[in-house]
């Protein structure tokens, strides 16, 4: 049973029918899922959410496809982390980390995304997948058309990190390097996308697309037992996952799903080399000037963020704020997330426990509320950005005197 | 001067369908103004009130972003080339 209505376009209100189609015709605003609320109202309980699989379509009555999900089957319904180490070294009272490092089956939040995109893209009778990509969008659909069958041709500014190529090619997809920057990727890709009739996930299915995010906002508030966080700090590259989440919790909101009234407050996480929506927070200006990015945090390294007005309209709606790091505070973020929880997140990541810090810091996030940080990648995929800032292991000779002598530092043991 | 412009999808149909058009034009202003004449409903579709190109319309001149140039003053010579994108999603 289908509760998507048909898209309407974020700028005008226009409406239109629910194909691949991602701008306004008129205004060029882009376009966004529109639901049949009363009747999700009807049919979705916690308890049929409970009972669903325990994936991200265990929320399929909010995602944007007419029929049953046909990819991405494991994707989502990640763990959220109680971060007492983490929180006390921050000095704050109440902390989660939504782990998204362990999303099936590339490791980042992208695998929700493109679970709902290819669903809807199967839909729509496409044969062939495409996107443009900073790296693990690229991994995901590389590795999620694969497994529900489409061609595929992924597209990817030519310095990405060698991890996040390899973890693309290995899925055998059409992989094109292309010399430029995101933004000259993507503009190239909206024109390739204009010729071939392909589902490009993130431009002409980009409203279905995008939708996936929202699942990562529903399930920190079922996780945390039916409850919206006071604070979300989250990291923001087109703008889209700030927007996403912030959806979610008013849908839960709206069909009477949670315990609690929302009133959580939403932060921005941009690296210092690209950060067109932090300043615009920071400055308070209304524009969003593009940037050309330079910042060892290559997944947030977009310039010319599409959805960085709506990104900017959430963070200052609900009260939130928003901070930047330098390529040195992302390589420490990632080391205090890993050596306090155990979780190793990629310089996105690191730019999201950075930007938390300096906010709690600032006394943005107040200390004695509840804090989420959306971790959204792995680590193993941006090694390089650390590997000089990691130290190295103890090289030894197989005794248990060199043992001793070069790891506990006892000399001239005679065992 | 003549120059090239690919035409968005969208506005194809305003162009008779067409996805390139050659016209004349010395800056980005009279480009705009150009494709309303010879295109009717072009510009209310590219441009606010106000006569700006549009939040999330993106203009490239010979693949530079224009905001990073002159803006709707960008000048254009003989043979640029202009792509007009929607904003489109990121990751």
């Amino acid at each position: 049973m289908s509760f998507l209505k048909g898209l309407r376009c974020r700028e005008c209100g226009r409406e239109f029918p629910k194909e691949a189609l991602y701008v306004c015709e008129y205004c060029f605003g882009s376009l966004e899922a529109a639901y049949d609320y009363d009747g999700i109202k009807k049919v979705l309980t916690r308890d049929k959410i409970l009972r669903g699989p325990k994936s991200l379509w265990r929320y399929r009555e909010l995602l944007p496809i007419d029929g049953e999900p046909t990819a991405g089957f494991y994707s989502g319904f990640t763990p959220l982390v109680k971060a007492d180490i983490l929180a006390k070294e921050l000095g704050v009272k109440e902390l989660y980390i939504k782990d998204d490092s362990v999303c099936h089956p590339t490791w980042s939040f992208k695998d929700r995304v493109v679970a709902v995109a290819l669903s809807r893209a199967r839909e729509l009778g496409f044969d062939t997948v495409a996107c443009a990509s900073t790296g693990n969008l690229a991994n995901s659909v590389s590795a999620n058309a694969a497994w529900a069958g489409f061609k595929r041709y992924i597209f990817i500014p030519a310095n990405l990190e060698r991890a996040k190529i390899i973890g693309s090619l290995v899925y055998a997809p059409n992989l094109v390097s292309v010399n430029g920057n995101y933004d000259d990727v993507n503009r190239l890709c909206s024109e390739i996308a204009s010729k071939y009739r392909w589902g490009f996930v993130n431009i002409n299915l980009r409203a279905y697309y995008a939708e996936g995010s929202k699942t990562l906002g529903f399930e920190i508030a079922e996780q945390l037992g039916w409850r919206a966080p006071d604070h979300i700090v989250a990291p923001a590259a087109s703008g889209s996952l700030i927007t996403k989440i912030w959806k979610s919790l008013q849908e839960f909101e709206k069909l009477g799903l949670l315990e609690n009234k929302v009133k959580t407050k939403v932060y921005c996480a941009q690296p210092e080399g690209c950060a067109p929506i932090a300043d615009s927070i920071l400055s308070g200006s209304e524009a969003i000037k593009p940037v050309k990015p330079d910042t060892i945090a290559k997944s947030l390294a977009i310039g010319n963020p599409a959805d960085g007005y709506y990104a900017k309209d959430v963070i200052r709606d609900t009260g939130g704020w928003a901070a930047k790091a330098t390529n040195d505070e992302i390589r420490e973020g990632i080391k205090l997330l890993a050596r306090t929880e155990g979780i190793f997140t990629e310089t996105a990541g690191g730019v999201t426990v950075a930007c938390a810090k300096k906010l709690i810091e600032q006394g943005r996030i107040p200390r004695n509320e509840s804090i989420v940080l959306a971790i959204t990648g792995n680590g193993l995929k941006t090694q390089e950005a650390i590997q000089d800032s990691v130290g190295e292991a103890k090289l030894i000779d197989p005794k248990l005197d060199s043992f001793e002598e070069i790891v506990m530092g006892v000399q001239g043991s005679t065992t | 001067m003549a120059v090239k412009v690919r035409i968005p999808t969208p506005l194809q149909k305003l162009a008779g369908g067409k996805g390139e058009v050659m016209i004349e034009a010395a800056s980005i202003q009279q480009m705009i103004d150009t494709l309303e004449k010879n295109y009717p409903g072009m510009k209310e579709r590219l441009c606010d009130e106000q006569g700006k190109i549009r939040r999330f319309v993106n203009v490239y001149l010979n693949e530079e972003d224009i905001r990073f140039l002159d803006k709707e003053a960008t000048a254009l010579k003989a043979g640029d080339e202009i792509s007009i994108v929607p904003a489109i999603a990121g990751g």
